[in-house]
């Protein structure tokens, strides 16, 4: 049997066979947990609540409005069938122009047309998620490697590394300073690597930031900026969460403006990540955006484009869509009051209970910091702590670690995939274990588990969290239930 | 420290190709039946326009697929949430249904075990990545589709070696070509992981014979190796003797659970068979459940859109749609094919017999100078600038012999079709009148001088056009 699972595992590739999908992981159970017992408030309303999807649910109302009002946006309907046929044979990897122009013109609305984009230096691929890997393609050999701020989206680990042979090098951010990203940090993970004699050939940014929900200054932005023309190396900024800005939105500071004042900066090194998979709420319709200033870059990543392009029937959809200004700007803020108040309530009501949360002003999600809750300040305490939540507390939420954060105890706890009642009880379920462990310190009997899940209970050290190639649980878990 | 990586700097893309010429020329000078009479005829784009109307027909009837909804309730929000990389449930099953019909439900697919991938592209690519290793090969019989240059080599640094297929029986596969294959790669020093065929074939428009698919399983069962069968035309085989499945090869000969069972993958789409390119829906079908679990992780990175999964679900879940669109598309490409045939006739050229596909296999050995790809490159340059028809060389298809051309017939209306064949008629007939020493004084006149990559264009080095098949 072991033999012929070897046999069989040899003849397939070391990237089929080995472990780089980051999927065999202990948080997975957290997932599995959900599968098998999901929350609905008529049929299982004790049932575990998902907070571990990033996903922007609030306002799907006022798309169903538009595509009422604009049938013609279907190459399907009586309306749009006409431009069926030209559609349907679209496979041109330069995109629809109406595509693009209107991508274009979204991506400067959500920036407060503060800064303008090129509609023919847009590049389609298959979600976020195919463009970060067709970007590591093009920027990094095997064996190179990108410098990445923790914590940081698990997924990363599988995007850009996986099929790639690419590495990555965190740069550790603390709790001390608010995980800021300091200059420090930067150089002290870039000289390691020299150490290491790992080539580095970009730094990679999310901002707004997963799983902080904060954006980055102007100082902190141009700072990286000089730090990566130095050293002459790619600056990555995956702005997947810009539209999710729900206070201070004018503010927030794209990478395209600071290259815009700094005339100094070598462009050849500047590129975005973009999808509109968390702004709209689209995740399905895999829309995912690369936008380089690097000329070479972006004809290579359009040749690659090849192997994730946008149906072409969602393109068609998605250009009338973003081209409708008046919809779009009445979106944009909607949305953003939308994702202020369930933020609010949420973080208010966690106050409440003593449980504090970094002060974030993005995202779909929150950091929340439940350190003083840990039996032992280790990773070991926060998966102990985790799996209470998951099988006491019956709240899927993701745990700091596999974000591969440097301070155990931090949860990121996503709002914006629930609705009001939903949320509600989820907090209604924290406030009665808040008060039940008030009564007694953390139990110490040990927690009852499906001997059937392997976990990993080991002591990990931080090296081993950031070697690992796991994932968080990721919505491509979940099982379609349609 | 150089800034990009190889892979971005390097052109195994295949697009830096000498043919891009002939796209290049088409898309500055694209022929219209109103605007531009004179313009290029597109031939080299294997595309299926024949069946739109039944498409459209459908369409109308059914407005809740067209309109996000379901037993008329809106399920936008929860299509635009779907990303789960398993696929919608009810789309998987109607395509294997759908697959099962178009070889006669002689097989049957169980949906489990097939991945959606961003079309054929993103399939072939994947399923590379998932059984071998940089600097493995596989073996692909000639001529074949440029555009796996690209795809099966480009990210994944794995190896294409020929199986050199000649005119001498119709380019069908031979055990000695296998074999022959076979040790030129591992003269290279190269490690074989599997062959890849493409049935029916691109570009030749043949189904694969019995025989051939026998020979086959036996070779990668002896060598303990993997199949790969890109069945993207299987719908598309308009005449005898009929489309036999690589699985109903397997079948017959009791196959099942073996581990020869394990090694045989399918690669489809919807791009030929339903043309829809743009819509971006490919598959990969495996027995093998490592395979299959690899591949669903790997098509993260090229998802079909849900908006499309559940709009083609509809379609293809309708039984009596689908039965009528297979045998009425399937009769308009007979018919069409029949015209570009008598065309080609007519100007005293003959094509490789064929029984499916978007093209016809063209031989035009006779109109070359010489037995040369110079010569063929020379004709071919000639038929894309005077005789205004962008088609596509043998030697982009890696052929071993010159004077091959790859020439579809489903992209245009008949119009197009015939003017397409008066066209190429008058400038056979031109070329037999003139005398062999005038062609000079044409080249000079109206082309560019051949540039040096003409000459420098050796077998091993061939670059391909970009993107459609």
């Amino acid at each position: 049997m072991v033999s012929m699972l070897r046999k069989q595992e040899e003849l397939l590739s070391k990237i089929a066979s080995g472990n780089g999908h980051g999927e065999n992981c202990p948080y997975f159970d957290g997932w599995k947990a959900y599968e098998t017992d999901p929350y609905h408030p008529t049929e299982n309303p004790n049932g575990v609540i998902q907070m571990g999807l990033a996903e922007n649910q609030l306002c799907f109302d006022l798309v169903q409005d538009w595509l009422l009002s604009n049938p013609e946006a279907s190459i399907c309907t009586a309306e749009g069938v006409n431009y069926f046929r030209d559609i349907a044979i679209f496979q041109d990897y330069h995109g629809l122009p109406k595509f693009r122009n209107a991508v274009a013109n979204f991506m400067a609305k959500v920036r407060g047309n503060k800064v303008k984009y090129d509609p023919d230096r847009i590049v389609m691929s298959g979600g976020a998620t195919g463009a970060h890997e067709t970007v590591a393609f093009c920027l990094a050999d095997p064996g190179e490697a990108f410098l990445v701020p923790t914590p940081y989206y698990p997924g990363f680990d599988r995007d850009l590394r996986w099929r790639t042979g690419v590495q990555l090098v965190p740069v550790v951010c603390d709790s001390s300073n608010n995980f800021e990203i300091t200059r420090e940090a930067v150089e002290a993970a870039y000289e390691k690597a020299q150490e290491d004699n790992i080539r580095i050939k970009g730094l990679l940014l999310t901002n707004p930031s997963n799983p902080l929900g904060t954006y980055l200054d102007r100082e902190t932005l141009r700072s990286l900026v000089s730090f990566i023309n130095e050293k002459n190396i790619h600056l990555v900024c995956d702005e997947i969460y810009a539209a999710t800005v729900f206070m201070g939105q004018h503010d927030f500071i794209s990478i395209s403006e600071i290259i815009e004042e700094d005339i100094h900066c070598n462009r050849n090194l500047i590129h975005i990540v973009y999808s509109l998979s968390k702004d709209m709420g689209f995740p399905g319709f895999r829309v995912g955006i690369i936008y380089s200033y690097n000329d070479k870059v972006v004809s290579c990543a359009r040749k690659m484009s090849s192997f994730g392009l946008v149906s072409s029937q969602t393109q068609h959809l998605i250009a009338s869509m973003l081209s409708d200004d008046e919809f779009i700007d009445r979106f944009i803020t909607e949305s953003a009051k939308r994702l202020a108040e369930r933020h609010r309530d949420f973080t208010w009501g966690l106050s409440q209970m003593g449980i504090g949360c970094l002060k974030s002003n993005a995202g779909l999600f929150f950091w929340m910091d439940l350190h003083h809750l840990l039996k032992e300040q280790t990773y070991d305490g926060e998966m102990e702590l985790w799996k209470v939540i998951i099988n006491e507390v019956k709240l899927n939420v993701s745990p700091g670690s596999s974000f591969h954060c440097a301070n155990p105890g931090w949860f990121r706890v996503c709002f914006a995939n629930m609705d009001d009642e939903t949320m509600n009880i989820a907090l209604s379920r924290i406030r009665s274990f808040m008060s039940k462990n008030k009564e007694a310190k953390m139990p110490v009997k040990k927690l009852c588990w499906q001997r059937s899940l392997r976990l990993s209970t080991s002591f990990r050290r931080l090296d081993d969290i950031m070697s690992s190639p796991c994932m968080s649980p990721q919505s491509p878990l979940v099982r379609a239930r349609t | 420290m150089k800034l990009l990586s190889r892979k971005a700097t390097c052109n195994s893309h295949g697009q830096d190709s000498s043919y891009f010429l002939g796209w290049q020329e088409y898309e500055k000078n694209p022929y219209d039946e109103v605007k531009n009479p004179k313009g290029i005829i597109q031939m080299g784009l294997a595309e299926n326009q024949l069946s739109f109307d039944l498409l459209e027909s459908w369409l109308a009837k059914n407005p809740d697929a067209a309109g996000f909804k379901k037993d008329g309730q809106s399920i936008f929000r929860e299509l635009a949430l779907f990303q789960d990389y398993h696929g919608l449930p009810a789309f998987k099953q109607a395509l294997v249904d759908f697959m099962s019909e178009i070889r006669g439900n002689k097989v049957t697919f169980d949906p489990s075990n097939l991945v959606l991938t961003a079309g054929a592209t993103s399939a072939n690519e994947t399923l590379v990545f998932c059984l071998a290793e940089p600097g493995e090969a596989f073996l692909l019989p000639t001529p074949y589709y440029p555009g796996f240059d690209r795809d099966l080599k480009w990210r994944t640094g794995v190896e294409i070696v020929p199986i050199h297929c000649t005119s001498s029986n119709g380019f069908q596969i031979t055990e000695t070509t296998l074999e022959e294959a076979y040790q030129l790669a591992q003269k290279r020093n190269l490690k074989v992981k599997g062959v890849l065929v493409t049935n029916p074939s691109n570009p030749l428009g043949t189904t694969m014979s019995r025989t051939e698919l026998n020979l086959l399983v036996n070779f990668i069962s002896a060598k303990n190796i993997h199949l790969i069968s890109d069945e993207i035309y299987s719908g598309t085989v308009f005449s005898s003797p009929g489309f036999i499945s690589i699985m109903e090869i397997l079948k017959e000969r009791s196959f099942e659970d073996t581990e020869v069972w394990n090694r045989v993958h399918i690669v489809y789409s919807l791009s030929k068979d339903l043309g829809l390119p743009g819509f971006r829906v490919g598959a990969i079908y495996s027995n093998d459940d490592m395979v299959v679990a690899a591949a669903t992780k790997m098509s993260s990175f090229g998802l079909v859109s849900s908006q499309t999964q559940y709009l083609l679900s509809a379609m293809l879940s309708d039984k009596k749609f689908t039965k009528n669109y297979i045998s009425e598309n399937q009769k308009r490409l007979k018919q069409r094919h029949k015209k570009l045939v008598s065309g080609l006739e007519k100007a005293g050229i003959s094509c490789l017999k064929s029984n499916a596909g978007l093209f016809c296999w063209v031989d035009m050995r006779h109109l070359l100078s010489s037995n040369t790809f110079e010569a063929e490159i020379e004709l071919w340059k000639k038929i894309v600038y005077d005789v205004k028809l962008n088609i596509s060389p043998g030697s982009s298809c890696h052929c071993t012999e010159p004077g091959w051309f790859r020439v579809c017939f489903a992209n245009m209306s008949e119009e197009t079709l015939k003017l397409s064949m008066q066209r190429l008629k008058a400038f056979v007939d031109s070329t037999t009148k003139t005398s062999q020493t005038n062609h000079q004084s044409i080249e000079n006149s109206r082309r560019k001088s051949l540039p040096k990559w003409v000459f420098r264009l050796s077998f091993d080095d061939r670059e391909t056009v970009h993107g459609e098949r």
